[in-house]
């Protein structure tokens, strides 16, 4: 019926298309996409006027500065000399103020590896390199699993590399780790597993206070084997600023399981031992702690020792990052269905067999991207360390213009420090952000 | 259901049962790890104590009570050099909450603007948010605050040039409103001054804010009852307004025709305010910080043209003991009692100086009266009078808040985008208007997401203020944690106080955290 | 002595320094160089160059101990100490001397178990402001904002002074000199004090040092020296001869130059004892007897090291003044080498 209606009713039937017209000017292309993205009302007409203003006002403010910086220069007042030559020559406009980027590449080295020897560099950078393969397994799922081998070597290595000194002292410590796993592996059926994971901490720390020293030095002198020795002291710029993030990272890590188990556990003392021991380090700000590691530290070790300032701030550092990494993994243990521990129980599986095969794994895997914001965080607190006297990047900046050269010299060190953490962290809290919607889909 | 009833095995306790029998054994760890962390403890305790004696140090806080010797600039108490260590330990202290909460709230309001901004459909708004929000996130704070403050001490205009010059009488900077003075030495802003039973104004207040409850509770009630709503801002507004405008008739009433009397050291009896000026020359002032008496007497000072100075103290005793050190030679008090206070101040002064009452007398003026900022007309350009924030502060204030900021805004972020739209769409249909869509179903849920991040985030920025000594604002780790353990030697029980300070406003403030989180924790059943 | 904790592995790579031990010469002489605490950076006095070699006056005189008990001016390590953890490294023995402008006050003696070996550099604290602020005199310093440099003495100083004057100010505290200075230059403080030397140092350095002026007043006596730990006589002892060597040295007019020459042996008797060419001085310090030689070979005598660090030829331009040999109208004098 309807197509009689119609057929009656109109006259002309178009047999063809209408050929496609460009949409109007105000809903297609650029105008379209100006209209909806920056003048969509009268609001946001405004807000998009005074952003481009904001930005032009920087950019007028600053490009000229940046961009006309001197590179080739001895000192600040050669710069300065350039300068008005330029001015005066009249290649460059009166009033120009530019930069004097000449201080970096001046002292380029030094804030990138203090005062390490300049023949030895390869060393930080090839500590670099193995930590890199060595995070490269629990970072990436493509890495063959097999490189986890590495992981366990890498430290000893990097420290070799950073420190020099004989290889016996490494591989001795090392030893103790390979002795704590020896002692739970074979000591489980012959004294129980009880026993036996006690003893795995007794015995590697008695072997290192007793056995490490005396024997690295009667094996060093058999067979002395060894790189070039170089000093804490000479540790300095952003070379220190990794070692010190880095090594807080991952020597927090197992007593951040330890304590995020602890502050998980039923038996009430250890529980509250570990909980007041968050609480206490969260609770205080971390220069209080530097100054505590700077000042305080050697009165509460036997008398006569002494550690080396960076040891110190090492060691302290690690403590406050092991209170939050634990929280961070106690946030992964919380976020396990139930049903893995009761899992767990019902094969049978004694509490640190369930830890080490079944919760653990699961645990740590999504503690990942929290576990790299930690690190941002503490990367950026490295910066603290000037305040004890360590020569970190913003502690050059310090050593720097105190020279008769540069002194007077400002932004250009403090902008070169501020852009070189950010390419640093901000890369970092984008690997993290990748991970956090990786594990989002998988868990799905 | 036998088993339960069955007895326990009464088999004799063996030792081997400490260890297999789980009754007992989880008892046996705790007992291990306590003894080994007594162990472990005692261990410390006792290096320390040989390590001190070694030293021949004791450990004794009785460095707390020695004058400190120090200046502090920034101070919202009374203090000078002459104060002890624990005094300025309490100044750093005070210090320290300020910039929290200044930065705290500073960094909510930014955050949330940002973090909302960010999420806005305007495109480039929404890309400069996020340079802005990764911008502070990625660089540690420390150089923030060292370049906001270089921005703050490079940026503004120095002090010198809002003085009018000779010749063409203009300045070459001018005030904001005529009343802001922002400088590279620091910002000065308005203050309010009070005449004499300012208390009023807070029993006002008080009073008002118990009537606003009141009614509020009866609007809900109405509610629950009826169905209808009533409206509460504006009534509160009012409620409000017309208490402070009550306190302030009542106050002004008395505080116009009050008479000052002017007590001055060194004057003879009897003299004039004119007559001490011409013998004393230049007069010091003791002015009293917020009050309104010491703003009107130096109105009159201003507007006899006689050469003073002034200088500022808290309150009465601080001014009293200002007089008797000879800081300040001139103060403005209620003309009854100006006889006895000369009497009482004259054995407190130095050698055989006399206070005595001027014959001039001010009227104390209005209950509040506000106090710009002016710049000297001579001597080293500054500003005097207002409220001073010192470029350390306004620096770290500003540093610590927009790098706060920029993690506040990914909270709200987050918390915003938590909330699914189903929950608007839902409220939208069950026929709610789009503002209490907001505020009852929006906001609620949102806040739940963000409140938790949000308080740890406060938790943050208050540790970070510790940071201070990048800039030199005095909180209590440059004071009591900074100058007292470097000039007594006391680092033991400096860093234990210093410590004991952050962890007990740490735990306070997880306290207070942990308490919301309960109250907003979903009620399953 | 040395013990180690925890990480005892560690100690074999030598991670655990020294031990603050009765005998410092001994764990130095072990441990094969001297570390010695210094600023961390102040122009003229301590900072390094671009090739990492720290440089300055405190330097030398680390390297001129480094230089007597080694005979090689290199083995030295310098550790950069704020204000605020100097003392500490020093008496945990984290350093072995500290050459770092600290001025010698009866509390830092006393109180603190320090020994102040000597003094290299007679100073005072004064100000410094712009010229076009028209001050003449600290006195017409009313209500100006202070920098003060924090961690010293100098704020002690500056609270006593302007109470003393009864007049108000506003004072700054900032941790180094160089954030200091910036401040200062920026115009956000009035005034910059801080010990005469340093303002000297840092005008000196500035783009247009003419619009800066140095104000007469001396509110403190500063006299500068290295220190060491309380206790340590012996250290002591070297620490202190090798200063006084330094200065009877430019008395007795030996110099980096002549003294491989005198030390052949001279007819001056103290040269000779001095030089190691006649008596035991050198055994009686426990040390080599060409150790003052060496000492004065690294940089030569006290005015060769001011004249090249800080003296009027540097851009630092400082005058003797106090400074000079009390031969000279100056306050330095050295005991007899007898």
């Amino acid at each position: 019926m309807a197509s009689d209606t119609h057929a009656q009713t109109v006259a002309y039937v178009r047999d063809t298309m209408i050929p496609e017209a460009e949409p109007p000017a105000m809903e297609s292309g650029a105008i379209k996409w100006l209209r909806e993205n920056l003048f969509s009302s009268t609001l946001n007409a405004v807000l998009t006027v005074l952003s481009i203003l904001a930005i032009y006002w920087a950019v007028t403010h600053t490009v000229e500065w940046l961009v006309f910086g001197i590179w080739d220069a001895g000192s600040l007042s050669e710069c300065r000399e350039i300068r008005d030559m330029r001015i005066a020559e009249g290649i460059w406009p009166e009033g120009r103020n530019v930069a004097c980027w000449a201080v970096l590449s001046d002292r380029w080295n030094q804030l990138l590896f203090g005062f390490y020897p300049q023949d030895l560099y390869w060393r930080p950078v090839a500590a670099l390199v193995v930590f890199f393969i060595g995070v490269a397994p629990i970072l990436f799922d493509s890495v063959p699993r097999k490189l986890f081998y590495f992981t366990a070597l890498a430290p000893f290595i990097c420290y070799w590399l950073l420190w020099g000194g004989t290889i016996w002292g490494p591989i001795f410590v090392a030893l103790g780790f390979v002795l704590a796993w020896a002692v739970i592996r074979f000591g489980q059926g012959i004294v129980g597993p009880l026993a036996a994971t006690i003893a795995a901490f007794v015995v590697p720390i008695l072997y290192w206070i007793f056995v490490v020293g005396p024997l690295a030095g009667a094996v060093g002198a058999v067979a002395p084997i060894g790189i070039e020795f170089v000093e804490s002291n000479d540790f300095g710029g952003f070379m220190l600023a990794f070692i010190i993030g880095i090594t807080g990272i991952v020597m927090s890590f197992p007593l951040g399981i330890l304590l995020a188990l602890g502050r998980q556990s039923d038996l009430f003392i250890i529980n509250k031992t570990c909980v007041i021991f968050i609480e206490v380090i969260r609770g205080v700000p971390l220069i209080v702690w530097l100054f505590t590691a700077s000042l305080l530290l050697n009165y509460f070790l036997p008398p006569g020792t002494n550690f080396d300032l960076l040891l110190r701030v090492i060691i302290m550092v690690t403590f406050f990052a092991s209170a939050y990494m634990a929280e961070v993994i106690r946030g992964g243990l919380a976020a396990l269905p139930r049903g893995q521990y009761e899992g767990a129980d019902s094969l049978g599986l004694d509490y640190w067999q369930s830890m080490q095969l079944i919760i653990l794994p699961q645990a740590l895997k999504i503690s990942i991207p929290g576990i790299v914001n930690t690190f941002i965080g503490l990367f950026k607190d490295t910066t603290l360390v000037v305040f004890v006297g360590l020569s970190d990047p913003i502690g050059f900046t310090n050593l720097i213009r105190a020279t008769t050269d540069w002194n007077g010299i400002y932004w250009e060190l403090f902008i070169f420090v501020g852009a070189l953490f950010f390419v640093c962290c901000f890369a970092m809290s984008r690997y993290s952000q990748y991970l956090e919607r990786k594990l989002a889909t998988d868990r799905r | 259901m036998s088993t339960l009833t069955d007895p326990p095995p009464s088999e004799s306790f063996r030792l081997s049962q400490l260890i297999y029998d789980t009754r007992y054994r989880s008892l046996t760890i705790q007992v291990v790890a306590f003894m080994l962390i007594m162990l472990g403890l005692s261990w410390l305790v006792s290096n320390t104590v040989q390590n001190l004696q070694a030293l021949g140090k004791d450990i004794d806080f009785g460095f707390l009570g020695q004058p400190a010797g120090y200046d502090i600039g920034q101070r919202l108490v009374p203090y000078d050099s002459q104060a002890t260590h624990a005094r300025a330990a309490f100044v750093g202290i005070l210090n320290t909450l300020l910039v929290a909460v200044l930065g705290c709230a500073l960094a909510t309001v930014l955050g949330v603007t940002v973090g909302v901004l960010r999420l806005s459909k305007n495109w480039i708004v929404a890309r400069l948010m996020s340079v802005y929000v990764e911008g502070f996130r990625n660089i540690p704070t420390l150089l923030w605050i060292l370049l906001v403050f270089a921005i703050f001490s490079e940026g503004l205009p120095h002090p010198s040039t809002f003085r009018p010059d000779a010749e063409t009488g203009q300045a070459e900077s001018t005030m904001l409103f005529g009343s802001i003075a922002m400088t590279r030495q620091g910002s000065f802003i308005p203050r309010l001054v009070y005449a004499d039973g300012a208390i009023l104004f807070v029993i006002a207040i008080v009073l008002a804010l118990i009537g606003i409850w009141a009614l509020r509770r009866m609007a809900h009630r109405r509610q629950d009852a009826t169905g209808e709503t009533m409206p509460v801002l504006i009534p509160s507004v009012a409620i409000l307004l017309s208490a402070l405008i009550a306190a302030n008739l009542i106050i002004s009433a008395g505080s116009r025709s009050n008479e000052l009397s002017l007590v001055a050291v060194g004057a003879e009896d009897g003299m004039s305010l004119a007559e001490f000026s011409g013998a004393a020359g230049r007069i010091d002032f003791c002015r009293i910080r917020g009050s309104g008496g010491s703003f009107s007497t130096q109105n009159l000072l201003d507007e006899r043209e006689i050469s003073y100075r002034a200088r500022e103290f808290f309150g009465d005793r601080d001014s009293a003991r200002g007089l008797a050190r000879g800081e300040c030679v001139m103060i403005a008090v209620p003309a009854s009692e100006a006889a006895a206070f000369a009497a009482e101040l004259t054995p407190e002064l130095r050698g055989d100086a006399v206070a005595v009452v001027l014959s001039d007398t001010v009227l104390e003026g209005p209950a509040v009266q506000v106090e710009v900022p002016e710049i000297t007309e001579s001597g080293i350009a500054r500003f005097e009078g207002g409220i001073p924030l010192r470029n350390p502060l306004i620096a770290l204030w500003l540093a610590l808040s927009l790098y706060t900021s920029a993690f506040i805004a990914e909270n709200v972020r987050s918390g915003i985008l938590a909330v699914s739209r189903g929950q608007t769409e839902a409220a939208f249909a069950l026929g709610l208007r789009p503002n209490r869509t907001m505020s009852l179903v929006i906001l609620p849920q949102a806040l739940r997401v963000i409140v938790p991040p949000l308080i740890s985030q406060y938790l943050n920025l208050t540790k970070n203020s510790s940071l201070a000594l990048a800039v030199g604002y005095m909180d209590v780790r440059s004071t009591l944690g900074g100058i007292t353990i470097n000039q007594t030697g006391r680092e033991l029980e400096g860093m234990l106080l210093l410590g004991g300070f952050y962890l007990v406003t740490s735990l306070i403030i997880s306290g207070a955290m942990n308490v919301y989180n309960q109250s907003i924790k979903l009620k399953e059943r | 002595m040395k013990r180690s904790v925890i990480f005892g592995a560690l100690t074999v790579a030598g991670l655990t320094a020294g031990a603050a031990s009765a005998a410092t010469l001994d764990d130095i002489q072990a441990r094969g160089n001297l570390i010695c605490g210094v600023t961390t950076g102040l122009v003229g006095f301590a900072a390094p160059d671009a090739n990492g070699e720290w440089q300055g006056f405190d330097v030398g005189v680390c390297r001129a101990v480094a230089a007597a008990v080694f005979g090689d001016p290199t083995a030295v390590e310098f550790v950069p100490t704020t204000g605020q953890t100097r003392f500490t490294a020093l008496a945990s023995g984290e350093v072995d001397m500290l050459a770092r402008n600290t001025t010698w006050t009866f509390s830092r003696d006393v109180d603190l178990k320090f020994e102040f070996v000597g003094i290299n550099y007679y100073d005072g604290q004064g100000f410094m402001v712009p010229t076009e602020l028209g001050v003449s005199s600290a006195r017409d310093l009313d209500g100006a904002t202070v920098c003060i440099q924090t961690g010293t003495t100098t704020e002690l100083n500056l609270a006593d002074f302007f109470r003393v004057n009864n007049i108000s100010y506003e004072p700054v505290p900032i941790e180094t000199n160089a954030e200091a200075q910036q401040q200062y230059l920026a115009g956000a403080c009035d005034v910059y004090t801080t010990d005469a030397s340093g303002l000297a140092a840092t005008r000196a350095t500035f783009e247009n040092p003419g619009d800066h002026v140095i104000l007469p007043e001396i509110i403190s006596k500063e006299p500068l020296g290295p220190l060491v730990r309380h206790g340590d006589h012996d250290w002591g002892d070297i620490v202190r001869w090798t200063l006084n060597a330094l200065i009877s040295a430019e008395e007795l007019g030996i110099t980096s130059a002549n003294v491989e020459e005198l030390s052949a042996g001279t007819n001056n008797p103290e040269i000779n004892r001095m030089l190691g060419s006649e008596g035991e001085l050198g055994a009686m310090l426990g040390l080599e007897p060409d150790w003052a030689k060496n000492a004065i070979m690294v940089g030569g005598n006290y005015g060769e090291l001011f004249e090249k660090n800080i003296g009027e030829n540097t851009p630092i331009g400082l005058a003797r003044g106090l400074n000079a040999l009390w031969t000279e109208g100056g306050l330095l004098y050295s005991p007899p080498f007898r």
